[in-house]
């Protein structure tokens, strides 16, 4: 077919998602130095650098988030990994991966609000053995969610980005030969998982790299979860950059620049650690290889794998759960297990207060992810990521803006924005959205895209129709459903963006989750919960509507609906 | 890799041509063909998979992978249509699959092929519903393609390539896929609406039945190279 030769797909989409970037970070980056024309700093210095080094406490904070972060990722990693060991290619298997997947879409801050709900002093845990087992009449004096070494933190973490790392590895491992290997290493004489990790895991390791290292980027740089569930006094570095950045002194601008750029240097620290781990991991790995041990009884390994993801998901399940009992609940004093009332009454009362932030948070939501989409179509059709499969190009420059912490370049933006004299509001805050959702449209669509038959297409142009017809009437038609998937992937990514929509919208565009987050610290229950199952709802009703959508338009067409 | 029909290669009006058509792969001749197709002939060229039989339909249809390295020329008329995108050959082709467009209706699968010149609603739908009752399926214009039998579902492909007026067809071992009581039957069928219609053919295909059912000329391409 006859291609357009003008830009290709892959430089358009290094250009949208590099840009921004790249702008992001020079705003970070410069005024870190001093140098911020518009608030008056014209002069390259080091102050604000010794500011930041002379804030209280700036080295826990450092590293409390570092250790979190490179925490969640091992963990993660190791949970999923010996799942997978584990169990691929047997019923459980299939079984939890119908669990898991919805899991993905429940926003990072709905889940963490969850997972506070259960583990709180007058949590529902605690609630279920007091006072028979504890003795506790009243809530126990604990710093809990918010602990001082971030451990519930880290479990947040690990909930959400065990679903995600392990959607990944699922869609890497029909490239492997899973069932001759497992096969032949038992034959053997090796367990499963020792079986798995040396004949397997390296390969399957090379395939979901990337994805892992944006997820040690995410854990170490989060913003939202460390707020909702991480230690306060001090929190980590990135929840105090976001503090600097709404203050109101302009000057402290300087101070969060140069906390961005520290950030900075904490992700590349972070990635050198990680580099320095896979090393470890590798020799131990050929050193157990060389070894010929068989580790043949693996069943308390494997037992351990499988109750690790079954706990994350249960805890998110279970957690929402709680937020909606929550936001109806009338009286509900300690140690009983549930409400001695169910009442309307807050809903009634937030509701009011309620619409506002929904009515930006969908609008925000609809139209990033729209836009995302005519965008992706628009790169795949000029032959973008399309071609080249799993390691090429364009494929790894969607992990770009994952691999970039977010307060890093987020918070340069803002600057350049104020320093060019553009007022925050719906459209820059749906510029950033685009950003950020972009990648996970392409992903969910490309996919998709490589797999319609080509010779639809060469029918339809056997009938004389032109190429842009042809996308039009055959192929987007085709791709009905994957559309809309990916509209509700896109839909579900903006929903969940904190601080992109804080610190672009400089805190005048409020959505769910910006009103959620700023909750968290202190606000009634009962109205956290009825934010955070709004958050947590908001993704599910995008997916139900895709699946609707093809069962309502082609009714009449079997093909089409399954 | 072979001369073929070279004696009766000359460029007529009214023929689709092959002039000297060579692919290759890698700096490899796969074939070499040179021919001339009457209104109403079919060629038919035989041979395995991987010698090269697809590809030529793909070089005829205008959809050639850029991987392969081909020479020579295709005319139709004595127009040279080697450069002309496949959008504009009017090349009508029948895969191994009906490929119905499982978005629209019977009937829209047919709208959608026939020309823009037929303009006006009722005389699209006229055209398509003339075509269905050719093949015996009077009344399938609202019918979901995918509750149609294997046998319908070919005629109705066959019927969409026929409105969309081609210039020649291409067959892609269009029968392959059908039992043997109704390959015969589709076999009849396609050639004789191909001579009816006086479109040049071309069916590549690696059964010998479908060639002495196409009764034109066998081109057998690639033997030498199964290993």
């Amino acid at each position: 077919m006859a291609q357009p030769t003008r830009i290709g797909g892959n430089a358009l989409l290094a250009l949208v998602l590099g840009l921004p970037i790249l702008a992001g970070l020079a705003g970070t980056i410069l005024p870190a130095f001093g140098y911020l024309p518009a608030l008056g700093g014209l002069r390259v210095t080091l102050a604000h650098f010794a500011e930041l080094a002379g804030q209280p406490h700036i080295l826990r904070s450092v590293l409390t988030g570092l250790a979190a972060g490179l925490l969640t990722t091992v963990a993660a990693t190791a949970v999923v990994g010996t799942f997978v060991a584990g169990f691929a290619g047997t019923r459980p298997f299939a079984r939890i991966q119908h669990l898991v997947s919805p899991l993905l879409a429940v926003p990072h801050a709905a889940a963490a609000f969850a997972l506070a709900f259960l583990v709180a002093p007058s949590g529902f845990l605690l609630r279920l053995i007091s006072p028979e087992v504890t003795g506790f009449t009243r809530p126990p004096d604990w710093l809990l969610p918010n602990d001082p070494f971030a451990l519930t933190m880290i479990a947040g973490l690990i909930a959400k980005e065990v679903p995600f790392l392990f959607l990944v590895t699922l869609a890497a491992l029909p490239q492997l030969a899973v069932t001759r290997a497992s096969r032949l290493a038992a034959a053997l004489g090796y367990g499963r998982v020792a079986g798995f990790t040396i004949c397997l895991w390296p390969a399957l390791y090379r395939q979901i790299r990337l994805p892992v290292f944006a997820v040690l980027v995410y854990s170490v740089s989060v913003v939202d979860v460390a707020m909702i569930l991480g230690p306060k006094l001090p929190p980590t570095l990135p929840v105090r950059v976001t503090q600097w950045a709404g203050n109101d002194d302009l000057g402290a601008r300087f101070l969060a620049s140069a906390g961005a750029f520290l950030q900075l240097g904490i992700v590349v620290a972070a990635m050198a650690s990680w580099i320095a781990l896979e090393r470890i991991g590798k020799a131990v790995l050929a050193r157990l290889t060389f070894s010929g041990r068989r580790f043949a009884r693996d069943g308390a390994l494997r037992a351990a794998g499988a109750l690790a993801m079954t706990t994350c998901t249960v805890t998110i399940f279970a957690g929402l759960s709680l937020l909606s009992i929550w936001s109806v609940a009338g009286l509900w004093p300690f140690p009983d297990v549930l409400p001695a009332s169910l009442t309307p009454n807050t809903w009634m009362r937030t509701l009011p207060q309620l619409w506002a932030p929904l009515g930006t948070t969908v609008a925000l939501a609809l139209s990033a992810s729209s836009l995302a989409l005519v965008f992706a179509i628009l790169l795949l059709y000029r032959n973008g990521i399309a071609g080249g499969g799993k390691n090429a190009a364009g494929y790894r420059l969607l992990y770009l803006p994952l691999l970039v912490p977010e307060i890093s370049f987020v918070f340069g933006l803002q600057v350049l924005m104020l320093s060019a004299g553009l007022t925050p509001g719906f459209a820059s805050v749906l510029a950033v959205h685009f950003v950020f959702v972009l990648p996970y449209v392409l992903l969910s669509l490309s996919a998709p895209w490589r797999e319609v038959d080509p010779r639809f297409e060469k029918i339809a142009a056997g009938f004389g129709k032109p190429a842009l017809k042809i996308l039009l009437t055959v192929r987007l038609p085709l791709l009905f459903r994957a559309c809309l998937t990916a509209l509700a992937v896109g839909f579900a990514v903006s929903v969940s963006l904190y601080l992109p929509t804080l610190l672009i919208g400089s805190g005048r565009l409020t959505t769910i989750t910006t009103e959620a987050v700023a909750l968290s610290s202190g606000g009634d229950r009962r109205v956290i919960g009825i934010y955070a199952l709004v958050q947590g709802l908001l993704p599910f009703l995008a997916f139900l509507v895709a699946s609707l959508g093809p069962q309502l338009l082609f009714r009449n067409r079997r093909a089409m609906r399954t | 890799m072979q001369e073929n029909a070279g004696s009766e290669y000359q460029i007529k009006t009214g023929c689709l041509t092959l002039s000297e058509v060579t692919i290759g792969l890698g700096g490899r001749a796969l074939l070499t063909i040179s021919a001339a197709v009457a209104p109403g002939e079919v060629l038919t060229i035989m041979g395995p998979s991987g010698s090269g039989k697809s590809t030529l339909l793909a070089f005829a249809g205008g959809f050639l992978d850029p991987a392969f390295d081909v020479s020579g020329r295709i005319l139709i008329d004595g127009k040279d249509l080697t450069a002309v995108p496949a959008n504009r050959r009017h090349a009508g082709i029948l895969f191994q699959d009906p490929l119905l467009f499982p978005h629209l209706s019977v009937g829209g699968n047919i709208v959608f092929a026939i020309a823009p010149t037929v303009k006006g609603r009722a005389a699209r739908r006229r055209l398509a519903d003339a075509a269905l009752d050719e093949v015996g399926l009077t009344g399938f214009f609202d019918r979901d393609p995918d509750t149609l039998s294997g046998g319908q579902k070919a005629r109705v492909a066959l019927q969409r390539v026929l409105v969309s007026a081609p210039r020649f067809l291409l067959l892609d071992e269009p029968f392959s896929n059908l039992d043997a009581a109704l390959r015969q039957q589709t076999r009849e069928l396609v050639f004789s609406k191909a001579r009816a219609a006086g479109l040049p053919t071309i069916l590549v295909t690696h059964d010998s039945a479908d060639a002495e059912a196409a009764g034109g000329r066998v081109i057998e391409i690639g033997m030498e190279e199964q290993a």
